[in-house]
């Protein structure tokens, strides 16, 4: 009687143990995993979000010789607050050619940029997947290897073919193919030439990595069911390879839009870029409302892309942990 | 009815025993999906206990909470008398084989053994001499240094054994153990692996699909179905008196026919099927009502296959032969019977010494004995 | 996909990229060995643009000072990176998940301007609210150029994690390790290719940021970007095919070496993988 007494006890204090060390887990491990998630998010909160409520105040606001040099929407005069919101900057962008042509210039060279970048980058990419494993890895790093090299020096190295005294000329007349050097620098071809040279890669990598899972068994039952070679990579590579091609496409895209460099580098002094505007408003004219407003156009325009990019990505994210 | 008696002798023999792990009313759920209903089962100390059923039938969710992976939406679990139901994982006395093994890649045979001894924080003495000891058990000795990836299939399941036993848990956990293997080391490793935990003494339960793994490996079996025990017995008990339809199907091969019982006495009873010809005679009684609906299952072996047409009693059919699987030691005869229902028929080969076996299209009858048909009510 | 050789139009296309990709790279290299001082005409070989590149002061501090702010921001960025990582990869969903993961991955195809931009303004009325940062310099570079780099560290990561058998870190905690442990001692030996892969990532992003780099930067800290940039804009200049020249002679040894590594790790991986 005594014995099953104590052992009900001891089982009992055993049990209560045991409730008391999962009620300790159950809090520890939220308590670690909020902290875990509070760091990077607090991070991106803090000095990425943030920064876009401060631009959309200043794009409200008007220049002003002061340091910042811009007027603070919100002001305090004689105890009562004034809010002064001006829309000048934007009706001045939707009105001025010049920053609508250069929104436009943008949004077109970028296009055409996804374009040629598709065009090369696919057999590229669609070469490197189908080579023996072996050779894989090496050609898929060469093909990365000037992406991981500055791209400063990537655009330099292409000033020094494309000036006017530069090499392509030099080239071209000593084989007597043109009587006078060709003026190649500071065009909207020397542009197109640079940033389809910067860009490639990024429509390289997804675009491998996507027609790099197809399964060649595919094409080859489609070849025993009678398919002709082009005629089974029209209906059934391109088609399953639609994420890589839509990932790549975001990818030079996106940030194609917004591009400086390549057009402050090599580009036409009269068609401008809006990433180039931007910038020229800023630390040309200091006037940095206007900046702002060109930055808040530019990512009402991106948003949509942003987002379905995001979207896509996460989809297939989501498929991957599934299997 | 027999089984139903039979089922009642074998529970309650686990019951005699004192339970050593029980699962009470427990319920899981993912959202809307119940992955688990309102199951229950008690196993006793040193038992080798089999949860059989298809992908997706709740097992290894099953499994998951009793190493503490998900934690129950309700009920309880207890262990030696200890409710576990909400430890951590970590916390438990329980330790689990992976269906993957998911061996430490980075870490050698000995390390992997090691691993769960260090988190107990035992003595380094100690923690070699253990690791030694296990790696004697599974024979691995000569590969202590190696890494996961050097090993075969094989000798990773018997780290991933060495490294959930080596912690002497309460209870031992095996998820398909043997199911990244391929077919011939699997039907060698099962009763290595039977033996294995014999000797060492430890309360197993494994999670399989496979039904011949569960039967050469387990000692019960429960069979789950959509979150739910259907049947809980030993696997001679389990195969020739299934206690519902899907058992009978899911065990094996079985014939079945719908009908219902037209003669309900103390010693016997006859069903009437429409697939059969004549009412079918069972040799004992059932608990059960006059014109209740009842399914027969039948199991191939059962049935024998002749020219002439049986005498005596009524349980047999005639029909045309219309398929048959040559299989080397036995043939699986389709016959086709007159009211359309093909039956199965497992013969020996030796059965056809006297005269040749049936070919396609010949006419033959289909026969079995009083007790060989199992009544299911549900 | 696996083809058995590559065809003629293949092997077409790649030499056609491949010389797209490299002769400009190589012509670049060529030249900074010219004793001309006028960029595209050959006047014979010479060493002398690296005597120049090395005396000359400008350039040295400011390697140093991107140097210093690629460490110290690919060295966070990967902190950073594997928590949200982590989160992404490991942890349930909780409330406005979607909005961290889409913060994370913006900052990848953002035109850098409007990254530098933002951020810019960001200072600028922190320092109006609290005097901090009193001015900007090393500190608000490196806060740009972490969020950039966390954004690739964190895609590089997760996409290691998502992958990753996650049995092993069940096994690890059903034999008794606490999280933090299953973490340290299975977790991130597993991936550590991955990181280390991603830690190269975030330093190369880093040390050849430019416009980020322009916004967030004060009088007293010049980059290596900037330099060049600011030199270049002048027109051709020998001393920085040089310079260009060490870029590219470092990033492809640092690059291959680093392929090498992955390859072999790699390797055990896929072998591992067979043999389960």
């Amino acid at each position: 009687m005594m014995n099953r007494l104590l052992s009900l006890r001891d089982s009992r204090e055993a049990a209560a143990r045991g409730a008391r060390r999962s009620l300790r887990w159950q809090r520890a491990l939220p308590r670690g995993r909020s902290l875990v998630t509070a760091v990077p998010y607090g991070w991106l909160l803090l000095f990425f979000l943030l920064p876009f409520l401060f631009v959309l105040q200043i794009s409200f606001s008007e220049v002003e010789i002061a340091s910042p040099p811009y007027r603070a929407l919100v002001t305090r005069a004689e105890d009562a607050l004034h809010i002064a919101l001006n829309l000048g900057n934007f009706t001045y962008i939707f009105g001025d050619p010049l920053y609508f042509d250069a929104y436009l210039g943008s949004l077109r060279m970028a296009a055409v940029t996804t374009l040629i970048c598709l065009l090369i980058g696919y057999p590229v990419a669609y070469t490197i997947a189908r080579a023996p494993e072996a050779k894989r890895n090496t050609l898929l790093m060469l093909v990365m290897l000037p992406f991981w090299t500055s791209f400063l020096v990537r655009v330099y190295a292409w000033m020094g073919i494309l000036d006017n005294e530069g090499l392509l000329n030099h080239l071209l007349l000593s084989l007597k193919l043109i009587d006078a050097p060709l003026a190649l620098m500071h065009t909207q071809l020397s542009v197109q030439v640079v940033m389809v040279y910067a860009y490639l890669p990024f429509m390289i990598l997804p675009l491998f990595s996507n027609l790099v899972k197809l399964d060649g068994r595919l094409l080859e039952a489609a070849a025993d069911l009678g398919c002709k070679p082009w005629k089974s990579f029209l209906t059934v590579t391109l088609p399953l390879s639609k994420n890589g091609v839509i990932a790549g496409s975001m990818l030079v895209f996106i940030p194609a839009v917004g591009e400086f460099v390549i057009p402050e580098l090599v580009g036409t002094p009269e068609s401008l870029m809006i990433g180039k505007v931007l910038w020229m408003e800023f630390f040309d004219n200091n006037n940095w409302p206007m900046a702002a407003a060109v930055t808040i156009v530019m990512v009402a325009l991106l948003l949509v892309p942003i987002v379905y990019l995001h979207k896509r990505e996460e989809k297939s994210l989501a498929r991957a942990a599934k299997h | 009815m027999k089984s139903f008696e039979t089922n009642l002798a074998y529970s309650a023999g686990a019951h005699n025993a004192k339970p050593y792990l029980q699962i009470v009313d427990v319920v899981k759920k993912f959202g809307d999906h119940t992955a688990v209903d309102h199951l229950n089962l008690s196993i006793t100390k040193n038992e080798i206990f089999a949860l059989l059923g298809s992908s997706g039938c709740g097992k290894s969710t099953l499994l998951r909470m009793l190493a503490g992976m998900e934690t129950p939406t309700s009920g309880k679990i207890i262990l030696d008398g200890e409710d576990i139901t909400h430890l951590a994982p970590y916390e438990r006395p329980i330790n689990m084989m992976f269906q993957s093994y998911a061996l430490f890649p980075h870490m050698s045979v000995a390390k992997n053994i090691a691993f769960g001894l260090k988190q107990d924080g035992l003595p380094r003495g100690e923690i070699d001499e253990r690791v030694e000891g296990m790696l004697e058990l599974v024979q691995m000795k000569k590969y202590a240094h190696r890494k996961p990836f050097q090993l075969s299939g094989g000798q990773q399941q018997r780290v991933a054994l060495a490294r959930s036993l080596a912690k002497r848990p309460k209870l031992l956990l095996l998820d398909e153990p043997l199911g990244a293997l391929d077919k011939k080391l699997r039907q060698q490793t099962q009763l290595e692996l039977v033996n294995l935990i014999e000797q060492v003494g430890v309360t197993c339960i494994m999670v399989t699909h496979d039904q011949e793994e569960a039967m050469t490996m387990a000692g019960r079996i429960g069979i789950m179905s959509e979150g739910q025990l259907l049947q809980v017995a030993t696997p001679g008990e389990i195969y020739e008196h299934p206690n519902c339809r899907f058992t009978a199907e899911f065990i094996g091969e079985t014939n079945l026919f719908g009908g219902h019982v037209i003669e309900d006495e103390p010693d016997f009873v006859r069903v009437q099927s429409t697939e059969l010809p004549r009412p079918v005679r069972i040799g004992h009684g059932i608990t059960g009502t006059l014109g209740m609906p009842v399914w027969l299952s039948l199991r191939p072996e059962r049935v024998g296959v002749t020219r002439r047409q049986p005498v005596s009693h009524g349980n047999w059919a005639a029909g045309t032969v219309s398929d048959i699987a040559y299989l080397g030691g036995f043939s699986i005869f389709h016959v086709r019977l007159d009211t359309g229902k093909v039956v199965k028929a497992s013969v020996p080969a030796t059965r056809w010494r006297e005269e040749a076996a049936p070919i396609w299209d010949e006419p033959v009858f289909v026969s079995w004995a009083d007790n060989d048909a199992v009544v299911l009510t549900q | 996909m696996n083809g058995k050789n590559i065809s003629g139009f293949g092997k077409l296309s790649l030499s056609l990229v491949f010389s797209f990709l490299y002769v400009p790279i190589l012509i670049l290299i060529a030249y900074s060995f010219n004793a001309s001082k006028l960029v595209t005409v050959w006047g014979g070989f010479s060493k002398q643009w690296y005597t120049v590149l090395f005396n000359d002061d400008a350039v040295v501090s400011a390697f140093g000072l991107s140097l210093q702010i690629a460490l110290l921001s690919s060295a966070m960025s990967v902190v950073l990176g594997i928590l949200a990582g982590l989160v992404l990869a490991r942890f349930g969903p909780f409330q406005s998940k979607s909005l961290f993961a889409g913060m994370i991955t913006a900052p990848m195809v953002m035109p850098e301007v409007i990254t530098g931009l933002s951020m810019l303004l960001l200072f600028v009325e922190m320092q109006q609210w609290f005097g901090f940062p009193a001015e900007r310099g090393v500190l608000t570079i490196w806060v740009g150029h972490v969020t950039l780099c966390m954004a690739y560290v964190t895609v590089v990561i997760r996409s290691r994690l998502v992958e990753m058998d996650r049995s092993v870190e069940e096994a690890a905690m059903d034999l008794g390790a606490r999280p933090l442990k299953i973490f340290f001692q299975i977790t991130l030996p597993i991936i550590a290719p991955a990181i280390a892969s991603s830690l190269l990532l975030a330093f190369t992003l880093s040390i050849d940021d430019l416009v980020i780099t322009a916004f967030l930067s004060g009088p007293g800290s010049t980059t290596l970007p900037q330099l060049i940039f600011s030199r270049v804009r002048l027109g051709l200049n020998p001393e920085i095919n040089a310079l260009a020249t060490i870029t590219v002679l470092a990033v492809t040894v640092l690059v291959i070496g680093a392929n090498r590594v992955m390859v072999k790790a790699e390797l055990r991986r896929v072998r591992l993988a067979a043999a389960t």
